[in-house]
């Protein structure tokens, strides 16, 4: 999203007083007409609401740089606490289940992701570049398969994986996320937007549909395939309902199964709980900070949520 | 499915409108590069749903291999009579309710107001939008820590407000519920601020200046220009937001479990509870496809209404 980038180019041509000699599609900045009293108000609410949002993750990081001893005291004992310490992260990192988790997070959300980019890809340029029989019930099929909730379907997808035996293996984590049909979807538009021309002046030169795929498509679609991975990467390293009922050896558990098990056992170690909601979250927060506009563009263009 | 049947006939695809067409060897290789996909969605989106559809019209459990014996209509007319389905859906219902209008009212007012700031931009999005890339396993930890009776700062804070004695949140029936919509509205609001901001974007800034020009107040703006403009967004986010409401599972297994009792227990609590601790597959099936189909109704609808505003547009 162009958003902050715009809206200063805009402030600056606000300042030059030129800013109505460009009518083309711009952010709407609200005219400034009876509104000093009510921006100012505005920014104070806003404020506020911010701070409240940050509230619960500072209260975390604050916790978890307390001693057990201390924060199973209390809210006033944390907040009165003025030696941080490492503790908690020390013994977390020290120990092997939170890596066994980034470990089989890791490795399912980017197969997950690399297989969803690949063959949704593939499919999407079929539908959208290729004339072919059955074309019609692919498409209705795939605006039918938007509407799947796959969660609800968890009951006959564990039946599936168990009669197969896949259970507690990463493909019965990865397979069943492969496919997504809002990923397909969107490609289909992405391709669908796409200048013919390109395609054509290559066809002309003997190139084959893969080649096409290959050496036309994927290179004008670099923005677009790694919005998905990384939309698909996110995804797949939160979800908690398909590992949990999938996977019961601990070795293989993801992140969010292994938190899920934090607060039984650590009970009232509560700054080694908030040390491993900060751990297990630590990873997708540094990949939103590098992709922040991927990511918001991708979740704002594929409607998913969480 | 048709994968099949079509690839492995090509030799028909001779038409009167030929030329349209590519040559068959294109037929062929459109299936090669649809194959791969569709094996996924075959065997894991639609297999799941049909054999889920057939599955609860027998008495299949976990214990045993296959689907078990047909029993007809049994484990849907079981259900309807059982209390602990209705109270399941009741909580869904519940949560629901609570989540949603705060979620598209106040991600709605956020936005706007965030779209009226000169500066700050990545500042607003990292407060609203972080908590919603998080694990929800992270976020039930934090926001159970903070609900902790008696000492957590939930807690806390309402002493300070001058209670002396405050409820337990999440340990309270009546208020389990409440608890777990609150971290949720933390949790997902960015999302929806997200589109509404997209949406902002979108309203030409000369309609404001018109809008100025005429006198109006940032008031009567915002109520006549941007909530109109914006119903399209509102729409979207509106229905995406219920149908994530139906499916509510998350939070509710990592805050409470479905209690206190089964106070919080939401529709997809309960199917996984019949299927993977009473071992009642067939009726976990039932259980999902009614689900299932009040789920697709919402999408049908939100796909509707899509295609109507892209005409009306």
């Amino acid at each position: 999203m162009a958003t902050t980038d715009a809206t200063g180019s805009q402030a600056r041509n606000r300042r030059n007083g030129v800013s109505a000699a460009a009518p083309a599609a711009r952010p709407s900045r609200v005219a400034t007409n009876g509104g000093k009293a009510f921006n100012r108000i505005t920014a104070v609410v806003l404020v506020v609401f911010a701070v409240i949002w940050l509230l619960p993750s500072l209260w975390a990081i604050k916790t978890s740089f307390t001693s057990n001893a201390v924060s199973a005291l209390g809210t006033q004992a944390i907040l009165e606490d003025v030696n941080p310490t490492l503790a908690s992260y020390s013994a977390l990192l020290g120990g092997g289940d939170l890596w066994n988790w980034y470990l089989a997070s890791f490795i399912t959300s980017t197969l997950s992701a690399l297989l969803v980019v690949v063959f949704a890809s593939m499919a999407a340029f079929a539908i959208s570049r290729m004339r072919f029989r059955g074309r019609n019930v692919v498409f209705v099929l795939m605006l039918a398969g938007i509407m799947v909730p796959a969660d609800v379907l968890i009951i006959p997808i564990f039946q599936m994986l168990n009669t197969v035996g896949l259970l507690n293996t990463y493909w019965a984590v990865i397979f069943p996320q492969v496919s997504s049909v809002i990923a397909l979807f969107v490609f289909k538009q992405f391709f669908d937007g796409l200048p013919k021309e390109l395609e054509e002046a290559a066809r002309l030169d003997g190139a084959s549909n893969w080649r096409i795929y290959r050496s036309v498509v994927m290179p004008l679609s670099r923005p677009v395939l790694s919005a998905m991975a990384i939309v698909t990467f996110v995804g797949v390293w939160n979800n908690l309902i398909l590992p949990l009922f999938v996977l019961s050896n601990p070795d293989l558990m993801t992140i969010p199964v292994g938190l899920a098990t934090v607060q039984g056992s650590f009970g009232q170690r509560f700054s080694d709980i908030q040390a491993s909601t900060i751990l297990g979250a630590l990873p997708l927060v540094i990949l939103f900070l590098i992709f922040q506009r991927r990511i918001v563009e991708g979740v704002a263009g594929t409607g998913l949520k969480g | 499915m048709s994968a099949h049947t079509v690839g492995a006939q090509p030799a028909v695809a001779t038409t009167p409108r030929a030329d349209a067409r590519p040559p068959l060897r294109g037929q062929r290789t459109a299936w090669l590069f649809i194959a791969p996909f569709a094996f996924f969605y075959l065997c894991f989106l639609l297999g799941p749903s049909v054999y889920m559809f057939v599955a609860s019209f027998f008495d299949a459990s976990i214990v045993k291999n296959g689907l078990g014996n047909f029993i007809g209509l049994e484990n849907y007319s079981t259900l309807v009579q059982s209390r602990d389905f209705w109270s399941s859906m009741w909580h869904t219902l519940q949560f629901t309710l609570y989540t949603v209008p705060p979620l598209v009212i106040l991600s709605f007012v956020f936005a706007v107001l965030a779209n009226r700031m000169p500066r700050g931009q990545t500042f607003w999005r990292l407060a609203f939008f972080t908590p919603f890339i998080l694990p929800s396993a992270a976020i039930s930890l934090i926001w159970v820590f903070i609900f902790t009776a008696d000492t957590g700062l939930w807690a806390t804070a309402q002493k300070w407000l001058g209670s002396d004695a405050p409820t337990p949140v999440l340990g309270t029936p009546s208020l389990a519920m409440v608890g777990i919509a609150i971290a949720t509205i933390w949790w997902t609001i960015g999302f929806n601020f997200i589109l509404y901001l997209a949406g902002l974007q979108d309203i030409p800034r000369e309609l404001y200046e018109a809008a100025a020009i005429d006198g109006a107040t940032p008031w009567q703006q915002i109520r006549h220009l941007t909530i109109p403009m914006l119903s399209r967004t509102t729409t979207l986010v509106l229905l995406l937001q219920i149908i994530a409401s139906l499916k509510i599972f998350d939070q509710v297994y990592l805050m409470t479990s479905g209690g206190p009792g089964t106070s919080t227990e939401t529709a997809l609590v309960f199917i996984t509870k019949v299927g993977f601790t009473d071992y009642r597959l067939g009726a976990a099936a039932a259980a999902s496809f009614m689900l299932f189909v009040v789920i697709v109704v919402f999408a049908v609808i939100r796909q509707v209404a899509e295609r109507a505003q892209q005409k009306g547009a």
